[in-house]
């Protein structure tokens, strides 16, 4: 059912990437993702697959995890592919009615397709091997220059996270309520449109008292610990770079200029 | 009429390095009209036991008969097994929607199509068979005590005239009084209509006042399944798996140690009281 959706869910295992600091994966999720628009060539999406085939290999995390995240963006895709394919003027290729494929169309469109799907799978691969937790724990020391411009980093972190944290429990609880409304006979499935939005009504209504009930003692728990926030907030994990660290640096800073060499000389 | 699971086994998360085999070969037979205590420690499986009985989760393997019909064919009706075998969730007031009360329990009768004047007449018997007071029906289900919403949601599954009534832990959460209420509430409602009651709880000492046979789960496989009595024989094998026999087992076991010819088989303080006396040649 809604289990399906694996953005922001951490699979579990023994891998270098898994063990990478996380600011680490942060910054070479966004160098790939920069990448991907840096290349326009074919040489340089072939390379930008092997690097991200490389690292899925060394993640263990098994390939289908991955396009299961990508269930999500189908029918953005879809929307991409198909207005790239016959609203980009140029050379036509195949004409029906009034619908013309040029060859630029289908060449952005492809293009397009690739690179949201890299894009995609390439973020899947952070969140998939990173735990939410240490995730902001890096996005919070990344920012941290910011605080000079008051910019209230930890607050950021720390709404980041427990929004990431509820993600699963959410999950299960819609999972649950669905049943119990399900073994009272309610029909989430057929009906036309209406019929289905109403259909969410004995869904929504509970998920929506238990989201709340749990924020609710979350803030109770919170405050029951005397939290202030950031200010001289100390870490029990303090964050500090290894040797594969720097290793996997050089490794993203090889990639990026091979990148940026394609996109100049080829 | 009865319930049929043939060697059914099920894993959570299949094919991943996550999966966790959750019910390994259970074999069940459950016949009309028994009140039955499904008890297991924590991750013993018995919740996802239940959600087969109903059709909610199909097993990986194995199947499970209704009536004699596999619930899992392809034109077997689920809605109408849902009616028939009605399952209470954990925490089932959780699931409570409506602006009130009544309007909550006519939820099951109405998604089976049923006319209007039939529906309000179940709820209406329904929330009259869990013990809820007639003020409360108008409310929002949102402004009353734990115990009481708890009532509504279990009225809410038995307006659907089940023949099968699944509990699962109906009691967790509440206070001693709340508890002893609502089971009370479940045998009295057990012996008014005679349909089949599985109670699922971990606490053994809920359970024996009331039921008259015993599914002990273990780690996904059936540990014990007979007689109240006869399975807490195994106490000390029941402890290892971090379960235990009621306290009355436990005295009455150190009598017998101490020389004292009880009978051992006793499960209720009642009982054992009658026993005690028995053997001390009094009588009350």
């Amino acid at each position: 059912m809604l289990r399906d959706i694996t953005l922001g869910q951490y699979y579990q295992a023994d891998s270098v990437i898994h063990r990478l600091d996380p600011r680490v994966k942060l910054v070479a999720t966004i160098g790939f993702i920069i990448s991907l628009f840096v290349v326009d060539s074919w040489i340089g999406y072939v390379a930008a697959a092997i690097f991200l085939a490389f690292m899925i290999k060394l993640s263990k995390v098994p390939f289908h995890y991955m396009v299961k995240g990508m269930k999500a963006i189908v029918f953005i895709l879809m929307i991409t592919v198909v207005f790239n394919l016959f609203l980009t003027p140029g050379e036509p290729l195949v004409s029906v009615w009034k619908l013309t494929i040029t060859k630029q169309g289908l060449r952005t469109a492809v293009m397009m397709a690739v690179r949201l799907s890299f894009l995609i799978v390439g973020s899947s691969l952070m969140t998939l091997t990173t735990t939410p937790n240490s995730l902001t724990d890096g996005m919070e020391k990344l920012m941290n220059p910011l605080k000079c411009v008051k910019v209230p980093v930890h607050e950021i972190a720390m709404m980041m996270s427990i929004a990431l944290r509820f993600i699963p429990i959410l999950l299960e609880e819609t999972d649950k309520i669905m049943k119990a409304q399900i073994a009272r006979g309610a029909d989430f499935e057929s009906g036309n449109l209406i019929k289905k939005a109403k259909a969410m009504v004995p869904l929504l209504v509970p998920l929506f008292i238990s989201a709340f009930r749990r924020a609710n003692d979350l803030a109770m728990a919170m405050e029951a610990r005397c939290y202030r926030g950031g200010e001289h907030r100390t870490k029990m994990k303090p964050l500090c770079y290894h040797a594969a660290d720097r290793a996997a640096y050089c490794v993203l800073l090889v990639y990026f200029a091979g990148c940026v060499a394609i996109r100049i000389w080829l | 009429m009865s319930l049929i699971l043939d060697h059914v086994n099920y894993v959570y998360g299949e094919d991943t390095a996550l999966a966790v085999h959750a019910l390994k070969d259970v074999n069940l037979v459950i016949p009309d009209g028994q009140f039955i205590g499904l008890i297991g420690h924590t991750g013993s499986g018995k919740s996802t036991l239940v959600q087969h009985l109903n059709g909610l989760m199909q097993p990986t393997g194995g199947a499970i008969y209704y009536n004699g019909e596999d619930i899992h064919d392809k034109d077997y009706d689920k809605k109408r097994l849902r009616s028939k075998v009605g399952l209470v969730f954990q925490y089932p007031e959780h699931q409570l929607f409506e602006i009130d009360v009544f309007k909550d329990v006519c939820f099951g009768p109405k998604n089976l199509g049923l006319s209007q004047k039939e529906t309000e007449l179940r709820a209406y018997a329904a929330l009259k068979q869990v013990g809820l007071e007639d003020e409360f029906f108008y409310q929002s289900p949102f402004d009353l005590s734990g115990g009481q919403k708890r009532r509504v949601a279990i009225a809410g599954v038995l307006a659907m005239k089940p023949e099968i009534l699944i509990l699962d832990e109906p009691t967790a959460g509440l206070d001693p009084k709340g508890r002893d209420e609502i089971l009370d509430q479940i045998a009295k409602l057990k012996e008014e209509t005679g349909i089949t009651v599985i109670l699922v709880s971990h606490s053994m000492e809920d359970v024996a006042k009331y039921v008259e046979r015993i599914i002990v789960m273990n780690q996904g496989s059936v540990l014990y399944d007979d007689a109240p009595a006869e399975v807490f024989k195994h106490y000390r094998e029941l402890e290892k798996v971090g379960l235990a026999a009621p306290q009355v087992t436990y005295i009455m076991q150190a009598l017998a140690g101490k020389g004292m010819p009880v009978d051992t088989s006793v499960t209720t303080i009642a009982e054992a009281k009658q026993e005690i006396l028995r053997v001390l040649h009094r009588t009350v």
